[in-house]
């Protein structure tokens, strides 16, 4: 299963075929694994990643430093769940060190983080404070460089 | 285009020595310049890993030249370098090396294998070696004087080399056994019945094994065996292994041989007057690959085994017969069926569907009626080039009929 799980974050669109030679189990019982981790949350979803730098889309992403309070018996779950539950939020996390969460969002304007920021995310009760930084440069996402592919073959075509 | 004017006179051709002249060029590399002449072809006949080194390796590589590690080092190789090689043997196959005494750094296993049997040979001494097998160990046999005895293996025995099939090659004249599991190019391994077999026909013969374990790192759901492990080996037994393949570092040239003492020291006298010391960059970056690398090598592993099932199926599916090779990275399917033998079938496959393999007899005569397919290339690359030969060899078959 864990297996099965590798081969599909490296690759979405790995068919139950090439999985069931890979991993040397028959078609029915890979089809069948995929299936239950896709009912029970195991498997969230089937995304493309995306090299939109590349088309120099305009696009907006900044890192913001959360400072919260956190609340009696749920601690910084419910304040999270506030945060996060706007759309602008692409990623959010619960860190340690000098502030609480860190998170991440995503605009085509920079009135329209600054906005958010202003209106949405600073006047939260349980927000103590927050620092924005804008994103200059992208380079690595899931893995996975924003450097175009290199053509080049390093290697031979033959070798012993 | 090679040069066919006939521009030697008669005393170039004297040049070169007969020992030379004669020896046959690689099977492999005749293939190697008709393939570049043809365009979008996908190989399956390289050998060697299709990662770039692992990024820590290649930064502690940039490191040391940024120190200014540019001037030789000891003959033997950096004694920390040796260090690590002989806790890391000691780690993985529980033998015990003495770094200063028994271990040499060599320019890639290809210089230690040269080096051991321009060590060992006389003129007409004799070395066992499976057929087939990698294209270096006739050769350098020939070179260094000797005479390469080969013992023939085959599907019925998993291409692994029997030892009562040595035994009856064995002559006054046999200096040593060479072999190499996990193989090039058939992908099979020597299970422990096997080893001990031979181990027990070098004991009872007092003769040398010389055992290339370059592939040891790559092998599939059965642990490796390290034949100076086996009782009584590890004082008859020369190792030779490297980081190339376990560490896709092919192009740093690092390799490196382990035995006794006094042997090393014999091998020491032909590296220093030769190679002096392998690259100091290549050591350094070595050093962290055997500290550090564990991570990376189970991850290739890993992945090569995904890519390993997956062609092996296909193979068998599209009517190529292939025993399960689970060491290395080739598969090593019987091309029979179709009629045709090993070049023609690579030849004609190139010619006409644009996916290179290796004919098997570029190995040896027993490597006829098999092609040599490498799987350490990407996913999608072996599937279309699965489908490009199960067409190829859907038509050959509706030819031949």
């Amino acid at each position: 299963m864990k297996e099965i799980l590798e081969i599909l974050e490296q690759n979405g669109r790995a068919t139950p075929e090439q999985i069931s030679a890979m991993v040397n189990k028959p078609v029915g019982e890979v089809k069948k694994a995929i299936k239950q981790a896709e009912k029970d949350g195991t498997i969230l979803k089937y995304k493309a990643i995306i090299n939109w730098p590349k088309l120099e889309r305009e696009e907006i992403w900044a890192l913001i430093e959360v400072r919260v309070t956190p609340q009696r018996g749920v601690g910084f779950d419910a304040i999270a769940e506030r945060v996060y539950q706007f759309p602008e939020v692409y990623s959010a996390y619960l860190v340690s060190g000098t502030y609480d969460l860190s998170i991440l969002v995503r605009g085509t304007t920079l009135q329209e983080i600054a906005s958010f920021v202003a209106e949405k995310l600073a006047p939260l009760e349980q927000v103590q404070s927050v620092v924005t930084h804008f994103l200059l440069k992208r380079y690595k996402e899931y893995g996975e460089t924003f450097r175009l592919p290199k053509e080049t073959n390093r290697r031979l075509p033959v070798t012993p | 285009m090679p040069n066919t004017r006939p521009t030697f006179t008669r005393a170039l051709d004297n040049l070169i020595s007969q020992k030379v002249a004669t020896l046959p060029p690689s099977g492999i590399r005749k293939f190697f310049d008709l393939l570049s002449s043809i365009e979008d072809v996908i190989s399956l006949g390289i050998g060697e890993p299709d990662f770039v080194t692992p990024w820590h390796i290649r930064e502690a590589g940039i490191y040391s030249l940024e120190q200014g590690y540019t001037m030789y080092t000891s003959n033997s190789g950096m004694p920390e370098l040796r260090q690590e090689l002989a806790r890391y043997l000691e780690f993985h196959y529980g033998v015990s090396y003495h770094p200063e005494h028994e271990i040499l750094v060599t320019a890639g296993s290809s210089e230690a294998l040269d080096l051991v049997l321009r060590a060992i040979i006389n003129p007409g001494d004799e070395v066992i070696i499976p057929d087939p097998c990698y294209v270096a160990y006739p050769a350098d046999i020939t070179l260094a004087g000797g005479k390469p005895v080969p013992v023939s293996t085959n599907e019925r025995n998993n291409f692994v080399v029997r030892a009562t099939d040595i035994a009856a090659r064995i002559t006054e004249k046999t200096k040593a056994i060479l072999i190499g599991y996990p193989a090039n190019p058939t992908g099979a391994v020597m299970s422990k019945k096997e080893a001990d077999a031979i181990a027990e026909l070098a004991r009872e013969h007092d003769s040398p094994i010389i055992s290339d374990e370059i592939y040891a790192r790559l092998t599939y759901g059965v642990e490796h065996i390290c034949f100076s492990s086996l009782p009584g080996m590890k004082k008859r037994t020369i190792l030779i292994s490297g980081f190339s393949k376990s560490h896709a570092m092919t192009g740093w040239r690092i390799g490196y041989v382990a035995g006794d003492r006094r042997f090393i020291q014999a091998l020491t006298k032909i590296h220093q007057y030769t190679l002096l010391c392998a690259p100091t960059m290549t050591q350094m970056a070595t050093i962290e690959a055997v500290r550090n690398g564990e991570g990376e090598v189970e991850k290739m592993v890993q992945e090569y085994n995904r890519r390993r099932r997956f062609m092996v199926k296909r193979l068998n599916e599209i009517g190529l017969p292939c025993f399960e090779p689970k060491g290395a990275f080739f598969a090593f399917p019987s091309i029979k069926a179709t009629g045709m033998n090993s070049e023609e079938f690579a030849q004609k496959l190139l010619l006409e569907e644009k996916v290179a393999v290796v004919p098997g007899t570029a190995f040896g005569p027993s490597g006829e009626g098999f092609v040599r397919c490498c799987y350490a290339t990407s996913l999608p690359s072996i599937e279309e080039a699965l489908r490009r030969m199960g067409r190829f060899v859907r038509r050959s078959s509706r030819r031949s009929k």
